[in-house]
Formats: structure tokens, sequence, C-alpha cells
């Protein structure tokens, strides 16, 4: 029995579409969000690239990123190359793409920055640039970026954004963890301001070291923030891992994040925290 | 070292010998290579660590800290101890025993045989990121000796918080890496089963570290294990006598320099 008697509903079988029509339609313009599944018009993306629905920032390319975050910016160590110790097999064609791909010489750019009239280095990752992953110069940049901070006195803001250690550098790339963790730490005893920004993604070896070193960690709503991967886990415990268990939210309920800054409010939050410290101290002083 | 130099293994032979069962355990070590030993539980905010075995004790007479990775013998041990991946309480406990190591002025020799922190929800809720983290900022300016050694799998971070003092040996039969064979292969490939094929492109054996100067030397493994104790004692012997004549701003320098390198 039908509820409708289907030649008088208007279906799939009397549209008469034009397929070629369809290809002259250009693709992305509906996007969804990763996170809520949200489906939403391409211009409503916005400069920032966030959900409309729940804020989620999109994965943005470190330079796009600048373009609203600060008001000058000039970048250090450009020209440093990416070595390639276990001649592993295509790396450089995969470097070339990366390179190409972000106009970055490695997964991380670095500079010294002014946000509202407060003097910074900064570093920003790319998520473009082989998932953000940490090879020999992203380290040696970032050590550098920590170095020239604590010469200048000056406070360090880095935007994380990683899969972790990078496979094609092998060991190499496991003792960048060490090697900025000391200048972090010389930084820090310098008694220097060091604020992170987990973006999403932060993982593995970026969140075993510098991600979670900061003074003050903060993140962007809904970013993924996590030390093993979901996959990792589930085939090691053979349990089901539910899905917000590495959201931002989450890790702050768990005690490890300070605070969830959307990315309009970035700007005013960081540019709020870099004056709050250069405020000078009044105890014991 | 002769033998060693002789019989050359390839890296999948070593990967299989570097994860035996049969291999020496953590408390075989420490009733082979130390006077005596006192343990020390708990990480003081939550819990205790099967997975890290730390404490008190005297080599040839001396007072130091000791900090072991705990793979278990039984079935019940290994399940307690997920296999020897520490929790993240198990990288609090060992920073909490480092900085009383400080306070007092003894030197810390570790044993690592890990297959990396542990990779569980319970782990990402307590901070296993931030566990590690820590490890890596504070033992980066400790202002004693930090030796390790690595005793059978070295893995990737939740090796390198154990290892990122000093001076690191390795066993002859041992790895350290930034991810599994299986794992690389995965990533690479597309198949986990071509493991002995990626352990050889990833120059994880003791050799090629050493070629690297990732690490600072080769323990030979004699069957027998009171050589292999005797080996053990005349390395940690010698690289504390070494690193305990530097004063503190030397030792901390020289540690920094270490890891500037790569």
């Amino acid at each position: 029995m039908q509820l409708f008697n289907e030649l008088k509903t208007l279906g799939y079988k009397h549209i008469k579409a034009d397929k070629k029509a369809n290809e002259k339609i250009p693709s992305g313009i509906w996007l969804a969000c990763p996170k809520c599944h949200q489906s939403f018009y391409h211009k409503d993306l916005g400069l920032y690239q966030v959900c409309p629905n729940c804020e989620y920032g999109f994965r943005i390319k470190a330079r796009e990123r600048l373009a609203w975050l600060v008001d000058e910016f000039n970048e250090d160590d450009a020209a440093l190359k990416t070595k390639d110790p276990l001649d592993f097999p295509d790396y450089d064609k995969k470097l070339e793409k990366a390179r190409q791909n972000t106009g970055l010489n490695d997964s991380v750019l670095t500079g010294t920055a002014k946000i509202a009239g407060e003097l910074l280095s900064l570093g920003i990752m790319d998520p473009n640039f082989i998932m953000g992953s940490m090879g020999t110069i992203t380290g040696e940049k970032i050590t550098r970026l920590f170095k020239r901070a604590t010469r200048k006195n000056l406070p360090v803001v880095l935007f994380t954004a990683s899969g972790g250690a990078r496979m094609q550098e092998g060991i190499f790339s496991l003792m960048q963890m060490a090697k900025i963790s000391q200048a972090v730490q010389e930084h820090s005893h310098a008694g220097l301001l060091y604020i992170t920004v987990l973006t999403d993604p932060t993982t593995g070896g970026v969140t075993a070291s510098f991600a979670m070193q900061g003074d003050i960690i903060l993140a962007e709503p809904r970013a993924l923030v996590g030390f093993a991967g979901k996959r990792v886990i589930e085939q090691t415990t053979h349990q089901k891992v539910p899905n917000e268990l590495q959201d931002a939210e989450t890790v702050l309920d768990h005690g490890f994040i300070d605070a969830i800054v959307p990315r309009k409010e970035m700007k005013k939050k960081l540019a709020w925290l870099l004056k709050f410290h250069n405020e000078g101290t009044v105890a014991n002083g | 070292m002769a033998s060693f130099l002789e019989k050359k293994k390839t890296a999948a032979q070593i990967v299989a010998n570097a994860r035996n069962a049969e291999k020496v355990s953590a408390q075989e070590l420490l009733a082979g290579v130390f006077d005596d030993f006192l343990e020390l539980h708990g990480d003081r905010l939550s819990d205790d660590d099967a997975a890290i075995i730390g404490g008190v004790a005297h080599f040839e007479g001396k007072p130091v800290t000791v900090i072991l990775t705990n793979k278990g013998k039984s079935a019940e041990e290994r399940l307690r101890t997920h296999f020897g991946c520490p929790e993240p309480s198990g990288y609090r406990k060992s920073l909490r025993l480092i900085k009383q190591a400080e306070k007092f002025k003894r030197p810390v020799v570790t044993f690592v045989n890990t297959a990396g922190a542990y990779p569980g929800q319970s782990a990402e809720e307590n901070g296993q990121g931030e566990a590690i983290a820590r490890n890596l900022l504070e033992i980066s300016s400790i202002k004693v000796p930090v030796i390790a050694v690595i005793y059978g799998e070295g893995g990737s971070g939740g090796a390198l918080a154990l290892a990122c003092g000093d001076a690191v040996w390795m066993f002859e039969n041992s790895m350290y890496s930034v991810l599994s064979p299986e794992g690389f292969a995965a990533i690479l490939w597309k198949d986990s089963s071509r493991a002995d094929e990626a352990a050889e492109i990833m120059k994880l054996t003791p050799e090629k570290l050493l070629e690297q100067k990732i690490i600072d030397g080769i323990i030979p493994e004699p069957r027998s294990h009171k050589r292999l104790f005797k080996g053990v004692k005349r390395v940690l012997h010698e690289e504390l006598e070494k690193y305990q004549k530097l004063s503190v701003s030397e030792l901390v320098e020289k540690r920094q320099q270490r890891f500037q390198r790569f």
C-alpha cells in the first residue's frame, strides 16, 4: 500500500537535469564543519575561517593566520634547508611540494612581531606542511626563536599545529623535543613569558614537548589536542574511544589548558596578556 | 666488543632480540648492578605506576637514584604495567625522584625498556603529553648527572623522557626509534608486515645510532648475566666519574650542547 500516488508526487523522476550543468558548478560552495557536521555557505567561513555554528577553527596556512594576527612581522631563518638524514625515499619531492604549498622552508614560520604595540617573538606552525610534523629544521627554527627571545628579553607566542614527529627524519626528529625543551627552560629561567596556542591538530611529540610547556596554554575551540592518535588508542586498548576525548574543551576540563579562545578574539586576548605581563611586578621588588 | 663486531646482525634480528621475553628484567638489573635498593612509590598526586620502578640505591658504595621501566614477568604483572608502557603518573613519579636526587646531590641512573608511553584513554585524560613535556623541560636543567641505559626497546617520546640527560648507552640487542617498525611500515607502505624492511631504513640499531652520535656507546650483551652486569657497572662507573667531576654549570652546559647538535 502506498501513501502517495507516485505519479502525482514531484520526485527525482520528474526533474530533467542537464548533467553538463552540474559540471559547471564549482565545488566548495557548500562546506561542512568536520566537528559539528553542519553545512554552510563558503562565504560564511569568513576572514577567520571558522565554522559559523560551533566556532571550530579550520586548518589554515601559517601566512594566512599571520595576516589577521599581527601589525608588523619580520621573518627569521627563512633560508634554513631541511636535511635528509635517513636518505628517505622520495622525501625531497614531498618537501618541495610542501614548500610550494605553504611558502615556508619547513613546518613553522618564525620571526619578530608586533601585536597592538607589544613586541614579541612569534612562531606559527603550518598544518599544511607534511601535517605540521616536526623535522630537524622545525626544531632548529623554534630553538632559535627561543634563544633570540631570551637574548632580546621578549615574550614568545607559539601557535602549535602538528601531527607529531616527522617519520622521514627518524630519531633526529625525536631529538628536537629535547633540544627545544632546553631553549624553553632557558627562556623561562630568564623570567620571560611563554604563551602557547593549541590549534587543530596538536598531537604526539609536539604535545609531549613545547606545546605543554607554556606559562599560559590557550586553545582554539574544538581543536584536537592529544598525545596518541585515536586509532592507536583503540587498537591498543580494544575499546571504543569517545569522539570528544581529545577536544580542547575536554582537555581543559581535565586541567591541561588555561582557556579556549575563539579566533576572532585571539588578537585582543594576546594583546591583553602581553601587556599584562609587561606592567612590571609590584611584589618584593 | 670483538665478538659483537664479528657476527653482524640485521636490524630485524636486533628488533626481535630487543623485544625478547627472556631479556634481562628490571628486577634482575637492580639486583645485579646495585649493592642494595629501596623502592620509593608514587607520584604524590594521584597514583603509583607499576611500569616505572624508582628508588634509591648504592652503586659501588655511593648513593644514587635509580629509575627503571618495568615490563613485568608474569601475565598479571604485564597487564598491570601495560607491557612496560608508563602512564603519566609514571613520568611524574620519575620526575619527583629526579628532583629529589637533585636536592640531595646524588646522580641519577635510568634503565629504559619501553615500546613507548601508554596510549590509552586514561593516559590521555591524565595528560600524557604534559607529563613527558615536563620531564624534558625539568631534566634539561637538573643539577646532577643523569645517565640512561636503553636495555631493550627505546620507543619514542616515552623513552626520551627518561633518556634526555647527559649520556645514553644502549645494550647490544636494543633499539631506539621515533616509532615502531610496524607503525613505520604501515604509514610508508600501508603494510605493517614489512616491518623488517622498515627496521633497516630507520637506522634504529645501536651501531647506526652510535655512528650518528645519538648515543654514547654500546654495552655488549653476553649470555651470562654476571658478565653483562660487569659491563654495565664498568660503563656506569666511568660515566658517573666523568660527569661528577664537572661543576654544575659545566654539566648543564655540556648537556645542552649534546642536544643542540641535532
